[in-house]
């Protein structure tokens, strides 16, 4: 923890509260509310991580912790907690507006403050975790009732079976009974077993927790009963983590929305103890939120993933891919270039990477003209510290990719015997350790955002239709094939989706730079010019491969082969293996 | 029935009449399109050129004039597969910030000319690029020639750099995917000022007989990149016409290029695109 930690109590109507400030009392506030059953101790993790930026202040929420409190319900009304809200604010920041950050109950009680009539001038921003608004809860409730949709059904029953423990607060006298005669003792194993979280008992764990349970009687049916319409001009984000056993992603998405002015919901991926489990994430996101021109007029654009946010709320008319930031290797020719443009048309941003910098920068050139933006980048993906370079340098940058495409390849043809090591180390190098690092590199930084996200890679037809002439090329793109299906298994549960795309015949200059072994160097150049022939009258552009990489995306595709002769291959390799190891002994270079 | 296209090079004085048909060819674009304004329809524009043209004398044409707007400029359709039925002009409206194209072909005293012509009304970005870009290729073919490459190659090597800049062949579409065509001048009365399939009936009388008694001599007429163009370009004067496009918009320019035994020089500098690029500096 830090140094200058300050501890001191506020007096409020009915209760003492336990505040800390940490840091410099110059810079913005961020006011932490924490949660039921936890104290103020809960933000912990955030609060050294923010407290470089800000004046971070918590407090224990009257009655919990080192906080004095009423012995009644009546005295835990949300009136009174957001009362307390303020006045700690009065405290910490005369006169000047704040940073709301609210966890569980902290959040419904921020919730309730952020909506009060004058909250504008009190609170600059809110981000609100796993916490609805009570109010807003029961009118999103109502509404569900009253366009019964199956939809709206479905949503309400799970928000319903999500809340059973609040129907259990309100029996008489067991609740709190169980809390005061072990439930206690055994809450760090209980949290430990449903969310994988290990979380620190307070001494006040058994008292706190019986008497959070009036901060339900006091609340819950009287905002069901009569919900009032409050809203607020304060922006909020909200932050919605997967997973989250008390409050369910539909409840957090749509019932503030009619009610904020500027809403951005963002998904985190954790439980409901995620401040605990990620504190610097959540740090992350709130910094993210409060210092971009949102917030803080003058501050840095803000981050894709917040833009995102605002659009999901159909604020903005926008293109499918707008505000995503694409990654495509070997972007300087061919299927990678014409990918780098289909989702540059769709409004993403482009990171253009190729060995080839004279290349790369023509087709940065073409995504500026189709107004998108595009990064330049000059990498050998065979290299690991090339690659892990360029992701970082990536993520500095231009921040967390949204899509990957795995592109860059080579073309290799000839006899197993006239392939040499060398010339193997060459195309596993490109084709295969180039998806490896793409998918290693990128993948980390995906799942450690936790929203998501789509890795493409390129593998072929010939991954699964053996040839005679293609050992070395097929060998690599097999690889990259079922190194795609294993990571796809992998990272679903990241919410990262991974497709494989296995072109035929594609026109692209693969066949102008293939190395034909065994060959002398004017046989290749006839051959080259031969198979680039035999291509173009196929006459498959790469720009079909390229939307159908933008539609596996889109819907998640795992296996995408593309062009007729892919499927046919396909085909025959499932109906009859022995057709195809028939036609792999054709040679049609020869 | 002389018929003096072909091996026949012209002489000084029959290049300098094809010139002036060149050059009024380009003046009818020109003029017709600074008249172009929005909500004109292909075939306005096309009736314009056609009006234009008969009225500086010409009675005859090598094809019909073409106008294409919009994406029709890339030759590409919003309503489907683009077919040879969509060269033809149609009711499609100028808008603002589109590209159009014009293609025109007077044939004055049997003197031929065949001229393209790409313009856009107001702003157009990716228009801006590509006629840009299209310098290069008036650069690239008559070096090629020069440097002894076959009709294949140099159209492999216009593939290439439109592969390089990203754009994708238009002329690709075109019938044959030809990038050009021998023409001449045809002295034959008989079927003037009668078409069919938008070309005048002498010309495909012509091409007809050329491509028989060409092909006799193992060449082609016209310029592709498959098998019937590996031979050096017949000395004699050629009009090609590199077609790119980018998304839904295309660009073209198409001239005359003067073929003898050992060089290749395009018959007139003094036309609008190369003004153009004059004018920016660029390397035409």
């Amino acid at each position: 923890m830090t140094q200058d930690v300050r501890s001191f109590a506020v007096t409020v109507d009915g209760g003492k509260l336990s505040v800390r400030t940490y840091g410099d009392p110059s810079k913005p506030t961020v006011l932490l509310i924490h949660g039921y059953p936890d104290t103020q101790a809960v933000w912990d993790g955030v609060v050294s991580e923010l407290v470089d930026d800000f004046h971070v202040v918590t407090y224990d929420t009257r009655g919990i912790g080192a906080s004095k409190g009423p012995l009644f319900k009546h005295g835990y009304t949300l009136e009174r907690l957001a009362d307390d809200l303020y006045a700690v604010a009065d405290v910490v920041a005369p006169g000047l507006p704040v940073h709301l950050v609210g966890h569980d109950w902290g959040s419904v009680q921020a919730w309730e403050a952020v909506t009060r009539a004058d909250s504008a001038e009190r609170f600059l921003s809110y981000t609100s975790i796993s916490g609805p608004c009570l109010d807003h809860a029961a009118l999103w409730t109502r509404s569900g009732l009253r366009k019964p949709t199956p939809k709206a059904a479905v949503r309400s029953l799970k928000q319903a079976l999500a809340s059973w423990y609040i129907v259990a607060f309100h029996l008489p006298v067991a609740p709190r009974v169980v809390w005061r005669l072990g439930l206690a003792k055994q809450w760090p194993r209980i949290v430990k077993a449903i969310e994988g979280t290990s979380v620190e008992t307070s001494a006040t764990l058994s008292r706190d927790g019986s008497r959070g349970v009036l901060y339900y009687r006091a609340n819950m049916l009287p905002k069901l009963r009569h919900p009032q319409e409050r809203s607020t001009s304060v922006p909020v984000q909200v932050l919605t983590p997967t997973r989250d056993r008390f409050v369910t992603p539909a409840l957090a998405t749509q019932a503030p929305a009619p009610w904020t002015e500027r809403l951005y919901v963002r998904q985190v991926s954790g439980g409901h103890w995620i401040v605990v489990k990620k504190a610097a994430l959540i740090a992350e996101r709130v910094k993210e939120f409060v210092l971009s021109d949102i917030v803080t007029p003058g501050g840095p654009e803000p981050v894709r993933s917040l833009l995102r946010a605002e659009a999901r709320q159909g604020t903005k008319d926008r293109r499918e891919f707008e505000d995503k930031l694409v990654v495509v290797t070997g972007a300087g020719s061919g299927i990678g270039r014409a990918t780098a443009l289909a989702f540059a048309e769709q409004g993403a941003d482009i990171v253009v990477a190729d060995i080839d910098a004279v290349a790369a920068a023509r087709t940065v050139e073409l995504v500026e003209l189709l107004g998108a933006r595009a990064y330049l980048y000059t990498v050998d993906v065979a290299s690991a510290e090339a690659m892990e370079r360029f992701a970082e340098d990536v993520r500095t940058a231009a921040g967390v990719p949204d899509v990957v495409v795995n592109n860059a390849g080579i073309g290799m043809s000839g006899p197993f015997l006239a392939t040499e090591v060398k010339d193997w180390e060459r195309i596993l190098g490109v084709n295969v350790w180039g998806v490896i690092h793409g998918a290693r590199c990128f993948g980390e930084m995906m799942r450690e955002r936790g929203e998501g996200g789509h890795i493409v890679n390129l593998a072929s037809a010939a991954a699964y239709t053996p040839s005679r002439t293609l050992s070395a090329y097929s060998t690599s793109k097999a690889a990259v094939l079922m190194l795609s299906e294993c990571l796809r298994a992998e990272f679903s549960r990241y919410g990262i989706g991974v497709s494989a795309i296995c072109p035929g015949f594609i026109a692209t200059n693969i066949t102008r730079t293939t190395k034909f072994v065994g060959q002398s160097a004017e046989q290749q150049e006839r051959t080259r010019q031969r198979i680039t022939g035999l291509y173009r009258r196929r006459n498959f552009g790469p720009e079909k491969v390229a939307d159908r990489i933008v539609a596996a995306v889109r819907s998640d595709k795992p296996v995408v082969p593309v062009a007729l002769e892919a499927k046919a291959g396909r085909a025959i390799a499932r109906l009859s293996p022995a057709l195809a190891r028939r036609m792999a002994k054709i040679d049609p270079t020869g | 029935m002389s018929n003096k296209t072909g091996p026949t090079p012209p002489g000084p004085e029959a290049l300098e009449r094809h010139r002036e048909a060149q050059a009024l060819a380009y003046r009818c674009a020109e003029t017709v399109g600074a008249g172009l304004e929005p909500g004109v329809t292909e075939r306005e524009a096309a009736r314009r050129m056609r009006g234009f043209l008969r009225d500086n004398g010409v009675e005859d044409f090598f094809h019909i004039p073409f106008a294409w707007f919009g994406e029709r400029t890339a030759f590409r359709s919003l309503k489907g597969p683009w077919t040879p039925l969509h060269f033809f002009p149609t009711n499609k409206r100028l808008q603002e910030g589109m590209a159009y194209v014009l293609d025109c072909s007077p044939v004055v005293d049997g003197y031929v000319s065949d001229i393209g012509y790409a313009g856009v009304i107001g702003e157009n970005r990716i228009f801006e690029a590509l006629m840009r870009d299209l310098a290069q290729y008036r650069t690239l073919i008559p070096e090629r020639i020069k440097a002894g490459d076959t009709l294949a190659e140099v159209y492999a090597a216009v593939d290439n750099l439109i592969a390089q800049q990203g754009y994708e062949s238009r002329h690709k579409v075109y019938p044959g995917r030809v990038i050009g065509h021998q023409v001449g001048h045809m002295s034959q009365r008989r079927n003037m000022g009668r078409y069919a399939f938008g070309f005048g009936l002498r010309t495909l009388e012509t091409l007809g007989r050329e491509i028989v008694t060409e092909g006799i001599k193992g060449r082609s007429p016209l310029w592709a990149g498959g098998r019937a163009s590996r031979h050096a370009p017949t000395p004699g004067l050629w009009a090609v016409e590199p077609h790119i496009g980018f998304r839904n918009v295309g660009v073209k320019f198409e001239e005359l290029l003067v073929v003898t035994g050992d060089d290749a020089y395009w018959l007139d500098d003094d036309l609008p695109h190369v003004r153009r690029w004059q004018l920016e500096g660029a390397h035409a």
